[in-house]
């Protein structure tokens, strides 16, 4: 593919050109470390795009604001970390509920609470997935490099636009602050969806029949968004069967969708005995290792990166596990997305989980010596 | 037609009625007031939103036939400020209650105040948690009982109009659902108003504030709103003893400061 010149950028700072390149001209958020560089890039760049920047005064406000341009036709991205991630979730949760499109990101840092600010984690992988109160679904990102970091924040626009749906970038500190030399492909060939525009003669907000497009207000379709359980108008409805449709409409979108929306990425052995399953920076460690042993050594050892999160690869997994003998499944956390890889081997391999929750990487060596004796 | 019910056809969402209010409710009111100065400031339909946030009062989103925005609790202010940068041209009404907007949302309120973004705010100001059953607010008067405060509540009271003041709002006004007409022209002045707009309008809550503190019925506490009313002008000629039990209405301020969506968007060379 024709490629212009390499450029030298931070993880941050090809989330924020990612955003601008999928056409998001409004950024509402607050400073917050290691997330900031998104917001000071916004800040310098969407003025002179005619677009918003506004510092709100918290995160909540920030999570708000970005709700009420999208409702007003922008195309909008916030950015946080941990602590901020989590005042954010209940205008989350109305997001996702009232079906207004945008992306929020998360570029993690070492927790519980304020943890240790500056320290890469990956520990906020199921709050991502079940922050916000209720039965809801989400999608979640979570890039490996500088460059997918680009090209996932522009699926990750187009995806919520598509969709009506929040999607949820999960950066880590490493990713997030990482120079990387980056080839950003040339306009043409990079899609950037464009919206649709025509609002056809019966459009309603929720139609039961499907997905519709979201009308921004202002255009004299006079129609209520809440919170509340609603019909396809939006009005509130406590009705238990309109109730259970509502829920099973939000989930169906992203079923009939899964394979714009689950994204993952093998490498290695085609008839692997050992695969190691990781996501974010943990995959350049696992890139490491997998180098090494198949494409020096031959062994049968491979790599499936998950660019989604959520909704799981469960199908990936599941045909994984009817090849492999073992699941590695290298973590900067306790053990998040371990469980899910576990549920979804269902016996077929063994799945075995290598965790590091100390502020620092999980190095290539650790998982060499993880998978060691089963390569003997 | 009768020119209140070509409002009715037009402004309400008949259908959805009748409304969730209680007997002898002011939101009612309030809400009346609000649509006529809406009436009486000739925008096109198409660009007046609603916005309110979670209590009695911002049910009033969902009976008004405008693109409507029911938002979180407390938070109607920040969902407004996104709207109103992203589309300058409309014209924003946010309604919250004391509660909404004084407590969990008071940090959007103050930061509204200090930008000066030109939000219509009219916040139903009845001392109480209606909907929830009657927990005290931070606009509960000194010594009035609450569920949350059965022998009445120990905690002082925001002046909600001078917290705006303290922050930078640059309109503030006050009215009572006693007092509908009154009420009606400050709405339409402070939608006149460019930049943050505080309207505050008193209303009763018989079932959840006034059984609990002796208040009397509907009528009886409507008739007292009337009688501890007094205008803003007539209130200059008084000494400050003889207004402690007074509630001072009309235009409180109003300054003319720069309005901030209008200067960002000058600011970035496309006002």
């Amino acid at each position: 593919m024709p490629e212009t010149k390499p450029v030298l950028m931070q993880g941050n700072e090809a989330c924020a050109e990612g955003a601008i390149r999928a056409g998001v001209r409004f950024y509402a958020g607050y400073p917050i470390t290691p997330s900031t560089e998104i917001a000071e890039k916004m800040a310098a760049r969407l003025p002179g795009l005619g677009g918003v920047f506004i510092q709100m005064e918290d995160e909540i406000a920030s999570m708000a604001a970005v709700i009420g341009a999208s409702i007003g036709g922008m195309r909008t991205l916030t950015a946080t970390s941990g602590p901020g991630f989590s005042l954010k979730q209940e205008n989350i949760g109305y997001a996702i509920m009232a079906e207004i499109p945008c992306v929020v990101v998360n570029v993690q840092r070492m927790g519980p609470s304020t943890g240790v600010p500056t320290a890469p984690s990956q520990g906020d992988v199921m709050q991502a997935r079940w922050g916000t109160h209720g039965d809801h679904p989400i999608i979640v990102f979570s890039p490996a490099s500088v460059y997918e970091t680009y090209y996932l924040t522009i699926a990750a626009v187009n995806l919520s636009q598509k969709l009506r749906q929040p999607v949820i970038l999960l950066l880590d500190e490493v990713i997030g602050h990482m120079r990387e030399k980056v080839f950003i492909p040339e306009g043409s060939k990079l899609m950037v969806e464009k919206s649709s525009d025509k609002v056809p003669a019966d459009w309603k907000p929720y139609d039961e029949k499907g997905l519709t497009p979201l009308v921004p207000f202002g255009f004299g379709h006079y129609y209520h968004v809440t919170g509340l359980f609603h019909d396809q108008y939006g009005f509130p409805t406590g009705e238990p069967s309109q109730v259970e449709r509502a829920l099973d409409r939000i989930h169906e979108k992203l079923d009939k969708y899964r394979d714009e929306v689950v994204l993952t990425n093998y490498i290695g052995h085609k008839e692997p005995r050992v695969v190691i399953v990781t996501y974010g920076c943990t995959v350049r460690s696992a890139r490491a290792v997998v180098k090494k042993a198949y494409w020096q050594n031959r062994q049968p050892v491979g790599l499936l990166s998950l660019q989604t999160l959520w909704p799981f690869p469960a199908k990936e997994i599941e045909a994984l596990a009817r090849q492999a003998d073992v699941i590695i499944v290298p973590e900067m956390n306790m053990g998040q997305i371990f469980g899910e890889v576990e549920r979804y081997a269902r016996g077929e391999a063994e799945v075995i989980s290598l965790n590091r929750y100390d502020g620092e990487m999980i190095s290539p060596d650790q998982i060499s010596e993880k998978m060691g004796r089963w390569l003997s | 037609m009768a020119v209140i019910e070509q409002l009715t056809q037009d402004f309400l969402r008949t259908k959805k009625l009748p409304h969730i209010w209680c007997p002898g409710c002011g939101n009612g009111i309030v809400t009346a007031a609000l649509v006529r100065a809406i009436e009486r400031a000739d925008y096109d339909q198409r660009d007046v939103v609603i916005v309110s946030g979670i209590g009695c009062s911002s049910r009033a989103a969902g009976y008004l036939n405008f693109n409507t925005l029911h938002t979180t609790h407390g938070r109607a202010l920040a969902f407004a400020t996104g709207l109103k940068l992203a589309r300058p041209e409309l014209k924003l009404f946010v309604i919250m209650g004391d509660g909404d907007c004084s407590a969990i949302g008071g940090n959007h309120f103050i930061h509204s105040a200090r930008r000066n973004i030109d939000l219509n705010a009219v916040v139903v100001n009845n001392h109480i948690y209606g909907m929830t059953g009657g927990q005290h607010s931070p606009l509960t008067p000194p010594g009035k009982k609450a569920t949350t405060a059965p022998d009445g509540t120990l905690e002082r009271d925001f002046n909600l109009l001078e917290l705006a003041r303290g922050a930078g709002a640059t309109f503030g006004a006050r009215s009572t659902a006693a007092q509908p007409r009154q009420l009606e022209q400050l709405i339409s002045r402070g939608a006149k108003h460019k930049g943050f707009s505080v309207v505050e309008a008193l209303s009763p809550c018989p079932i959840a504030y006034g059984r609990k503190n002796k208040l009397g019925g509907p009528v009886d506490m409507l008739r007292n709103m009337k009688e501890k009313s007094i205008t803003v002008e007539r209130a200059s000629e008084m000494k400050e003893e003889d207004l402690q039990d007074k509630t001072i209405t009309g235009v409180i301020y109003s300054y003319d400061v720069p309005e901030y969506a209008e200067e960002y968007y000058r600011a970035i060379g496309k006002g």
